[in-house]
């Protein structure tokens, strides 16, 4: 029973780097850039959301409403500012505008909420199932995150493949040149993906904070960079990849601490990310592209 | 391209060498002299060595991000190899070596050997990968490498050199000393880094990359930055060449930790994390990319701003993330750079 309880918390914490990982893989499989600060805007909705509800006593829903909106904008003004002047610039300029990125809003959000955590009251209160006679015991926000990460996958799954904008999406991951010809807003495409991808973020912010309630300047960052690996994990830019590696990760990252030592479970999550990089370099659902010259 | 357009640009590559040789040894004898006459207030004379340490790193990842094009987000995790072995090795060194100054030498040498071979391990891995997914795993190594000198004891007793992980169960004898402490990092250290070594540590380091830039290696590495698919079509050994800039780079970022860990009198892992590693890379890119001087300079004045500007501190991080994203669209971007040089009175004409 305990190696089930760790197997459906892995599961949990996996659900959220899934949510997280799709902001990463989206926006890698569009615009071809590592969104350094994305875990910053999951830092950001949380602190939305923990606002929201413990300064304004809204429902914790409703919170999560204005967190997403919140960071949808955040994402696109993120986008138009930082990364849409850098369209044909080399990939490490992108990239340093990134961490630029990530440390602007960690550091602006140390100087608008201080550096003292906060405790995130859980969006659905600490209460939990007991199964066969309380030996397994699931908490609502396991519950909860697991079954809005899949909800989020249906959703985005359909979004992508039956709708205008997801078509839109996919070509212009394909090939942003001919996209164009084909008369496709790839400006208005990638805006969109930031969009959902920060949208997606504060939903995770939320569920993160509740399952681990201290929420600092920081929080975001070592999340935002596991998921990363997730995304990696499954195959950046492949939507079912990052559901999947952001599952398996969980679980290791769990097991790790669980039954090799909490204090390596980081070494342990990035060992994992190297070796999958080395074996299999386009990831678990990734496919291999070759460099045409 | 004529011959003497060639001609000149030697020289213009010759003349930058040379300036940046005398501007670090004109700062150096000013920094003495004020020092000396009690000019310095005594917390600037404490940074002397933290400078010069950070400016090595500067000049350490420039090889990598500026000549051989490719980004290391784990630098400060060399620059902990370096400090952890030196300072231990300074310390086993303290009966046997009594002159300060050789044990200095001898703890940065090792420093650099163990960084080196960090360095090493590490790039057969990673320099198989490129661009972000490179840049990201050196992210993971540095943070590897956090979380295991976290982890680590060591000690040594009269049965020699006693190791252990996780948890200290390294059993020294009565008389021994455990100088690994884990999370509590080494402390006790004897503070022998001076400035003047670090002087002659910058010294070495620049002498070391301006020799490998300007061989046949320091070409090669700049034909792989500016296109690694034609560097390869000509039969450059790409991976032997990264590797080459990699150790290179690790060794010195090791030999500057040890020099940076031996001015303090406690050392703990924690300090050298993501942080270290991003400040460092701004010391590169605002100093420009490949431009040495350019990072030894930014490596000071960051260093020293901050200190000066106490009650502008909380602002010191967010500063940092506006040089970087103002720097790159700057550098990057066509419109904004014609408007930036617009305001430039002094803008020279394009040639051709």
């Amino acid at each position: 029973m305990t190696f089930l309880n760790f197997f459906i918390s892995g599961i949990s914490l996996g659900s959220i780097y899934a949510i997280i990982a799709l902001g990463y893989t989206m926006v890698y499989g569009i615009a071809k850039m590592l969104n350094f600060a994305h875990g910053d805007v999951i830092m950001v909705g949380a602190y939305v959301c923990f606002y929201a509800v413990a300064r304004y006593e809204l429902n914790p829903f409703i919170g999560v409403v204005i967190a997403m909106i919140v960071c949808t904008l955040l994402g696109m003004i993120v986008e138009r500012l930082a990364y849409k002047p850098l369209r044909q610039a080399p990939s490490l300029a992108v990239l340093i505008t990134a961490i630029g990125m990530s440390y602007f809003l960690q550091n602006t959000a140390l100087l608008l909420w201080s550096s003292n955590p906060k405790v995130f009251p859980s969006i659905v209160g600490r209460g939990s199932f007991k199964l066969f006679d309380g030996e397994l015991s699931i908490s609502h926000i396991t519950a909860l995150t697991i079954i809005a990460c899949l909800v989020i996958m249906a959703v985005l799954t359909l979004f992508i493949s039956k709708t205008k904008m997801g078509k839109a999406m996919r070509a212009c991951s394909e090939d942003k040149g001919a996209a164009q010809l084909m008369g496709i807003n790839v400006n208005a495409t990638i805006s969109m993906t930031f969009a959902i991808g920060s949208g997606l973020a504060a939903v995770a912010g939320a569920l993160l904070c509740s399952a681990y309630p201290t929420l600092m300047p920081t929080t975001g960052s070592l999340p935002g960079i596991k998921a990363f690996t997730a995304a990696v994990f499954g195959g950046i830019g492949s939507i079912p990849g990052a559901f999947l590696g952001g599952l398996m990760l969980g679980v290791i990252e769990i097991f790790a601490k669980a039954y090799i030592s909490s204090q390596l479970s980081d070494a342990v999550v990035f060992g994992v990310l190297i070796v999958v990089l080395l074996v299999k370099p386009a990831g678990l659902l990734g496919k291999m592209t070759q460099e045409k010259v | 391209m004529t011959m003497r357009r060639l001609i000149n640009l030697k020289r213009a590559e010759a003349r930058k060498i040379y300036l940046t040789y005398a501007v670090v040894i004109i700062a150096y004898i000013v920094c003495q002299v004020m020092s000396s006459t009690k000019f310095l207030s005594s917390s600037m004379r404490g940074m002397l060595v933290p400078i010069c340490a950070y400016m090595v790193m500067a000049v350490s990842l420039n090889l990598v991000v500026g000549i051989l094009g490719e980004l290391s987000l784990g630098h400060a995790g060399f620059m902990s190899v370096g400090a952890f072995s030196g300072v231990a090795t300074a310390i086993l060194l303290q009966g046997v070596i009594p002159f300060a100054p050789v044990r200095l030498a001898i703890a940065m040498i090792v420093a650099a050997i163990f960084a080196a071979f960090a360095g090493f391990v590490i790039g057969i891995p990673v320099l198989r990968l490129k661009g972000d997914y490179l840049a990201i795993v050196t992210l993971a190594f540095g943070e590897i490498i956090k979380s295991i000198l976290n982890n680590f004891y060591m000690g040594i007793d009269s049965q020699g050199i006693q190791m252990s992980m996780l948890s200290d169960t390294t059993r020294l004898l009565p008389g021994g000393k455990l100088i690994i402490r884990g999370p509590m990092g080494i402390s006790g250290i004897q503070k022998i880094a001076t400035f003047p070594a670090g002087a002659i540590l910058l010294i070495i380091a620049l002498m070391i990359v301006f020799n490998l830039v300007n061989s046949r290696s320091g070409r090669a590495f700049m034909a792989i930055r500016d296109d690694r698919i034609a560097a390869e079509s000509i039969g450059l050994d790409i991976t032997k060449y990264k590797m080459m800039a990699f150790v290179m780079s690790a060794a010195l970022a090791g030999a500057a930790g040890a020099l940076f860990a031996m001015n303090y009198s406690t050392i703990v892992a924690n300090k050298f994390d993501f942080n270290t590693s991003i400040l460092i890379l701004v010391f590169v890119v605002l100093g420009g990319q490949g431009n040495m001087l350019g990072g030894i300079i930014a490596a000071a004045v960051l260093t020293i701003l901050p200190e000066k500007l106490r009650s502008f501190s909380e602002y010191r991080m967010l500063l940092y993330a506006i040089v970087l994203i103002v720097m790159m669209l700057a550098t990057n971007n066509a419109e904004i750079k014609e408007f930036l040089s617009r305001l430039n009175p002094f803008r020279r004409k394009e040639e051709d």
